[in-house]
């Protein structure tokens, strides 16, 4: 079973899990009928997104004797704290349900660890490419402005914008932010 | 060095946090902070396990639990600093609430509500062979389990038999609500009041009303982070402390400031109703004065009292969460440290409490407590079904 908030990265994990010979009985996405669906479905394992706040819900069904299926936190004990490390720094969580030893789930937790960082490394690629597009289209306006206001030619501006920026210590698309949205303020 | 970085849970009590930041009390003590905001108590501690977090808003049962070894997966947490006090309700359905009305008219047309009329909901219940009544709360260590469980057990009312008792996180409180999946909980705010406006329930009872002036969250460390970095430690304390101060006497400017999404993302408007102590208890009705109802400061409200930690670890062993020959009040003191709070409060200028521990429910007014430099004017501490407790005994 995997509880996610972020559906695209569910059906991720979904077909990595299936690809590695595991049943996926059901995949929750931002519901609250936690505890139902466990009951109905019966997973062996559940795969839980740790932005999830039902984690707290899994946490508690461990405790108390008189739920029929017993989740209990994949690291019952410090002793591996590296895979535990792993999964924190990958963003996911693993319940087993039902006393299955933890060799059997522990390849489970792989995959689910794998993809989260899979997911994570692709949203990252993905930001940095946004943001270094956004950053070249900014530093060309604040060239064009210096270029307009001061009569410079495109070198001369760059390497006024650089200087800028060193004098600053700063960072030349954050200078060259400045600068634009001073050049919006003056007429 | 590298910024800190602490965890926080969406909810109004992390309040003293997101003033420390945005106002720049961390800054204004030499510190570097990331403030995180976490889904889950459970990821709070494993984050603070594995150090991905240097420290966190924290349920006061969470660091007693890990003392106590119920919780393996925690590593040895200390605190030396409460967040607030009170906070929370207890808040029923609203069917629930007529059928505790036409039950027993006089109980429930008191305030605070005793649970007398729902034990005769339950008893009519159990006569008709329906399902038991299901209740929710946050976390096994959550005060506000054990709250429930009081609320409950001082009507007669076996939490563990006669309803059924579930976690469900705050954020879900009220869809679970509205879909019938249960039929009461005790919730931080903003959640009570939240479906309250949805007219989906009705608060029957309030913290501040259940025990008054009672400790709710705390800010707490690994014991390895305090002991590797006692200066960093210390000046977060003074932080804290001071925006503790600013928190507890600007209640609008805090609820424009939780309403953005880093912090809580709630409308100001619904946080600004506990936080300025005008709240709805039931839909429809014009707010009443509960002006205690969140304490961020005053009636030293930021002092670790051990006394505290002793009465959570009380509850735990009442409900055979610990092993009762366990020694709690070694284990509290291990947890909770008056002395690193003492000296941050001496740094800032606070008056700390001179004594650890402190009888409850023997003042209904407010009373005076002595300290090296003054007294500190302290609130009530009445429980509403008048116990009185000595943390010696």
């Amino acid at each position: 079973m995997i509880v996610d908030e972020n559906a695209e990265r569910a059906a991720l994990i979904e077909r990595g899990l299936r690809d590695d010979g595991c049943e996926v009985v059901a995949t929750l996405i931002g519901r609250d009928d936690l505890q139902e669906v466990i009951g109905a479905t019966r997973p062996d394992v559940i795969v839980i997104d740790m932005e999830c706040p039902d984690r707290d819900t899994l946490e508690d069904m461990s405790r108390i004797t008189q739920h029929q299926a017993l989740p209990t936190v994949m690291f019952v004990d410090r002793s591996d704290s590296e895979s535990i490390r792993a999964a924190v720094q990958a963003g996911v969580s693993a319940y087993v349900v039902g006393g299955l030893s933890p060799e059997r789930v522990r390849p489970v937790l792989e995959v689910a660890i794998a993809r989260f960082t899979e997911f994570q490394a692709l949203r990252r690629e993905l930001e940095s490419a946004r943001s270094s597009l956004e950053e070249r289209k900014v530093i060309e306006r604040a060239k064009g402005i210096l270029m307009k206001r001061r009569g410079l030619d495109e070198e001369a501006a760059f390497k006024l914008l650089r200087k800028m920026a060193m004098d600053r210590k700063t960072r030349l698309a954050t200078i060259a932010r400045e600068l634009v949205s001073a050049a919006e303020l003056l007429p | 060095m590298t910024p800190l970085r602490l965890g926080f849970i969406p909810l109004i009590d992390c309040a003293v946090l997101a003033v420390a930041e945005a106002r720049g009390y961390f800054r204004r003590h030499g510190l570097a902070v990331e403030l995180s905001r976490e889904a889950s108590w459970a990821t709070i501690r494993d984050k603070l396990a594995v150090g991905a977090l240097d420290g966190a808003q924290m349920l006061a049962g969470m660091p007693l639990a890990a003392a106590a070894g119920i919780d393996p997966l925690a590593v040895p947490t200390l605190t030396a600093f409460s967040l607030d006090l009170n906070g929370n309700a207890i808040t029923v359905s609203h069917a629930l609430w007529e059928r505790m009305q036409a039950a027993d008219a006089a109980a429930t047309a008191q305030r605070p509500v005793t649970a007398a009329a729902l034990k005769q909901v339950i008893a009519a219940d159990r006569g008709a062979g329906r399902a038991p009544l299901r209740f929710a709360m946050v976390y096994p260590f959550a005060t506000h389990n054990y709250e429930l469980r009081y609320w409950l057990a001082a009507a007669g009312i076996d939490p563990d038999r006669d309803v059924q008792l579930s976690v469900v996180p705050p954020p879900r409180m009220v869809d679970a609500l509205a879909r019938g999946a249960i039929d009461g909980f005790c919730v931080g705010e903003p959640w009570s009041s939240l479906a309250v406006q949805r007219a989906l329930g009705c608060i029957v009872i309030a913290k501040v009303e259940l025990w008054h002036n009672s400790p709710e969250k705390v800010f707490a460390v690994p014991r390895a982070f305090a002991e590797r970095e006692p200066r960093r430690h210390q000046a977060l304390l003074e932080a804290l402390l001071e925006a503790a101060i600013w928190t507890d006497t600007h209640r609008e400017e805090v609820a424009q400031l939780l309403a953005d999404p880093r912090y809580v993302g709630a409308p100001a408007a619904l946080l600004a109703g506990s936080l300025t102590g005008r709240v709805v208890l039931r839909p429809g009705e014009p707010p009443v004065d509960l002006p205690d109802f969140h304490v961020f400061h005053r009636y030293a409200a930021n002092f670790p009292w051990i006394s505290h930690g002793v009465w959570l670890l009380q509850q735990m062993r009442r409900w055979g969460q610990i092993d009762d020959r366990l020694d709690v009040s070694a284990i509290a003191r291990e947890v909770y440290r008056p002395d690193l709070y003492r000296a941050a409060a001496q740094a800032v200028g606070v008056r700390a409490p001179a004594v650890d521990l402190k009888r409850e429910g023997e003042h209904a007014d407010p009373w005076r407590l002595a300290s090296d430099d003054g007294d500190i004017v302290m609130g009530s501490d009445l429980f509403f079904d008048g116990t009185v407790f000595d943390p010696t005994a």
